[in-house]
């Protein structure tokens, strides 16, 4: 089974990713980003968000989790990633196992 | 629980608890096993994250100096035909018997990788794509990897629960109901020996 890719992007720096093949939706608001995404979830198996865009569309991409496809990941924007994407691995991460394995160093700096 | 204390009730709730307990022990098995797999992948996740994070927002930032160089009409025409025709094969894998997305890359490259005439677009445009071409293997199997890290955690929780469930609930109830019928048919048992030899000596009395 062939899938396509598409990225939704904050501004038009996504058009770059036409250049491998990969179809971008640039977007200017969040909120027309969330109709964007259930549209392309069902053409789309690869679906990458800026994460400007994905943390303000959190509910309709945790929507998505459970199934195998599509996938939706975030990517950070050009201005740099804003964490949406590591605040992603923490929560599975804390679901799964209950404690932090990863970031826990942070948390004992902010412990003292 | 309300049953009936009766030997037939009894037979079923033994059987009952014989399967909660071998379910138990597969499915906290299977709950470790788990877990100990998903540690490893959330450990690869994190480390192709950071540096995807990295060289994506390199890359974007490297394109809107490039397209602040040309206008946008010029660059949506450079990009619209792709020579670079990327084929992601898109399959399901299993993961302790949990579906998961497995992505190959499948990449035919022309001979030119710049989908473009060079006298249309500036150098930096190049440069874009070059690292653009560069990073996409990356951000497949980070996509790979990051719903594994996600459903795997979804399954994780919900064995866990089961499992709770399982140890804290079910068992003990089964136990708690088993013990309380036979109680019951002992005492029943004993009901009725005594009543019977309180009869047998009326009646000896009765002959006498």
């Amino acid at each position: 089974m062939q899938g396509k890719m598409a990225i939704i992007g904050d501004g038009d720096s996504v058009l770059i990713f036409s250049a491998v093949g990969i179809d971008p939706y640039p977007v200017q608001d969040s909120t027309d980003a969330a109709e964007l995404i259930k549209k392309l979830a069902k053409n789309y198996k690869i679906i990458f968000i800026t994460d400007v865009i994905a943390k303000d569309n959190d509910e309709t991409i945790k929507k998505y989790l459970t199934s195998p496809y599509p996938v939706i990941i975030s990517v950070p924007s050009k201005s740099g990633s804003n964490g949406y994407g590591e605040s992603l691995i923490k929560e599975a991460m804390e679901k799964a196992l209950g404690i932090d394995i990863l970031f826990n160093k942070n948390d004992e700096e902010e412990g003292h | 629980m309300n049953v009936n204390p009766t030997r037939m009730e009894l037979n079923r709730l033994k059987a009952r608890l014989k399967t909660a307990t071998r379910g138990y022990k597969l499915l906290k098995d299977k709950t470790d096993e788990m877990i100990r797999r998903f540690t490893s992948v959330i450990k690869e996740n994190k480390l192709l994250r950071d540096s995807v994070e990295k060289e994506v927002s390199a890359v974007l930032a490297q394109f809107s100096v490039a397209r602040s160089l040309m206008r946008r009409s010029d660059i949506e025409l450079a990009f619209s035909m792709p020579s670079v025709s990327l084929k992601v094969e898109c399959t399901t894998g299993n993961v302790m018997s949990v579906a998961v997305p497995k992505l190959s890359l499948e990449e035919s490259r022309a001979e030119n990788v710049y989908p473009y005439s060079f006298a249309a677009v500036t150098s930096e445009a190049d440069y874009s794509v070059e690292l653009v071409g560069k990073i996409i293997a990356k951000l497949v199997r980070l996509a790979e990897i990051e719903k594994t890290t996600a459903m795997l955690a979804d399954e994780i929780e919900k064995g866990k629960r089961r499992v709770n469930a399982l140890e804290n609930i079910m068992i003990p109830n089964l136990q708690e109901t088993i013990k309380y019928i036979t109680m019951k048919l002992e005492e029943n048992d004993r009901g009725s020996r005594t009543r019977l030899m309180k009869v047998k000596s009326m009646m000896e009395g009765r002959n006498q």
